[in-house]
């Protein structure tokens, strides 16, 4: 085959409308879960982020049920599962994060009995596993305006979560209330898992927060570097993802989870052969 | 000129007093060793000064910001930041919250870094530095703050000899420079070479130059059973087991 014929294959699928809204909105997931995702892996957010993840999917499953906004399902059930773990912690001899598997396990079997009621329409696995290619224009526009206010809103805060991710005891010394951060974090977060869950389903859409970051935690040591290749990874995994799909024929948001993962697993090959740096 | 003043002051967490009847007034220029056991209240007072706990009675005033050099244990060492980076956290005391630091920021930063003898590691990891050199980040990063007073938690924790003196030459000169330090220490005879020494154990056990302080009643009252009479006619206090690392490590 030649390298003609390569490019070529690469190309084919973006002549497809369906394809090219998925690819702007891989390529904008991107940009706003690499970005993020290097806060959340340096704060500890991980299993948290997986967490609230699992835990809004019966709000999804009732917003499908009730014909409104996945949105509002999803910004519904955040608030339902923020407050359950609030109350879960409270309960006797159990400690925080009992709590939070106790509550997420229930949440996520809610939302799948509710899926796969008898009396539930079929085809509500896309909640679970991501439409990336059933997006409208719309969601591609909520993915850009996520992208754009991340971004920004991160610039901003850049010093304000350096100081605290680096000694958040001392970091109200510096005039930085550490509470108030992991307060706007826990916004951007939940503001992200909601907007990419539509694309990515409800158990794969950390991949896309955790993934690039934590490949690019393994190659480079300085927030600047990490951060850059946190984007890169994400968005160049997403478009992996969605070629594997197009000539493999395989579920497109398994595809991208995989792709992350993947490069995940690569970089600690580099780092293996690497040590040093 | 006083630069810091407490005059019964009490602190504490939520409505209970960990450190009760604090008055001193330490000048500029001034060395003033916080003396006291772990749990004693000298991270307590820290706090105080810089403002993140109100006082429960009395009074707290510190003329001007106050810079506080924590333990670099505290610190995170797997951060990805760089000992530019650490200092330039100093300038967050004075820039508003929506304000990243710009170029006369940096450059505070690397003059900050070059006073304490780091000009050339501005660059390097801050985890990849010796216990010496991220305590002289840490103090560079109270400069950047320009704070006339700075509090310092136990400096010269962890350090070997050679680097204990440079940095104890570091801080004689920030106080010739006009400045007021507050230096929590377990090493009695160190806070004898100083101006003044704090002895705190839950409460202000004493307050004046070490000569007049420093007797065995005086470290008996604020060590209790940790001090030991030492063959040439001092007191030395037996090294604690361990730090509280705590949120309210008193």
């Amino acid at each position: 085959m030649t390298a003609a014929a390569v490019w070529q294959g690469l190309l084919d699928p973006w002549s497809e409308p369906v394809l090219r809204r998925a690819l702007l909105e891989v390529v904008l997931l991107g940009v706003a879960g690499g970005l993020l995702g290097c806060w959340v892996l340096l704060f500890g957010l991980a299993y948290p982020a997986e967490s609230l993840a699992h835990a809004v999917l019966p709000g999804l499953v009732l917003a499908v049920l009730l014909g409104v906004p996945l949105l509002a399902g999803g910004a519904a059930g955040l608030v339902v599962a923020t407050l359950a773990m609030a109350l879960a912690r409270r309960a006797p001899r159990t400690e925080s994060d009992t709590a939070v598997a106790v509550v997420v396990t229930a949440l996520l079997g809610l939302g799948a009995l509710l899926a796969l009621a008898p009396a539930t329409p079929a085809g509500l696995g896309h909640l679970l596993f991501g439409d990336v290619l059933g997006l409208t224009d719309a969601d591609v526009v909520l993915a850009g305006t996520l992208a754009l206010g991340l971004a920004a809103a991160l610039t901003v805060l850049h010093p304000a979560l350096l100081a605290v991710g680096f000694d958040r005891t001392h970091a109200a010394a510096l005039g930085r209330s550490a509470p108030v951060v992991d307060a706007v974090l826990a916004v951007l977060l939940a503001a992200t898992l909601l907007v990419a869950v539509r694309g990515l389903g409800n158990l794969l859409v950390v991949a896309l927060l955790v993934a690039p970051a934590a490949a690019s935690r393994v190659l480079t040591r300085r927030m600047a570097p990490m951060m850059a290749a946190s984007v890169a990874i994400a968005v160049l995994g997403g478009i992996a993802g969605l070629e594997a799909s197009y000539h493999l024929r395989t579920a497109a948001g398994a595809s991208i989870a995989g792709a992350l993962v993947g490069a995940y697993v690569l970089a600690l090959g580099w780092r293996a052969v690497r040590p040093a740096g | 000129m006083t630069l810091v003043r407490a005059e019964g002051a009490s602190l504490g967490y939520g409505p209970r007093p960990v450190l009760t009847g604090v008055s001193f007034a330490a000048r500029a220029g001034e060395r003033v060793g916080v003396l006291g056991p772990n749990g004693g209240g000298k991270t307590t007072l820290f706090r105080g000064l810089t403002g993140e706990l109100v006082p429960l009675a009395g009074r707290l005033e510190c003329a001007g910001r106050c810079g506080l050099v924590p333990q670099t244990e505290r610190s995170r060492l797997d951060f990805p930041v760089s000992a530019l980076d650490v200092a330039l956290m100093g300038a967050l005391s004075w820039l508003p919250w929506w304000r990243r630091p710009g170029r006369p920021e940096r450059d505070a930063a690397r003059a900050a870094l070059s006073r304490v003898g780091l000009g050339d590691a501005a660059g390097e990891t801050f985890g990849d530095l010796s216990g010496g050199q991220r305590q002289r980040v840490l103090i560079a990063r109270a400069l950047v703050q320009d704070a006339p007073v700075l509090l310092l938690d136990e400096p010269f924790s962890g350090l070997d000899a050679v680097t204990s003196e440079l940095v104890e030459r570091l801080l004689a000169e920030l106080a010739d420079e006009g400045r007021c330090l507050l230096i929590a220490t377990h090493d009695v005879d160190q806070a004898r070479g100083w101006d003044r020494v704090l002895c705190l154990n839950g409460r202000q056990v004493a307050f004046g130059p070490p000569d007049d302080v420093l007797d065995l009643d005086t470290l008996e009252q604020t060590y209790g059973g940790a001090i030991v009479e030492l063959p040439e006619g001092g007191a030395g206090v037996l090294p604690p087991h361990h730090h509280d690392h705590g949120a309210e490590g008193a």
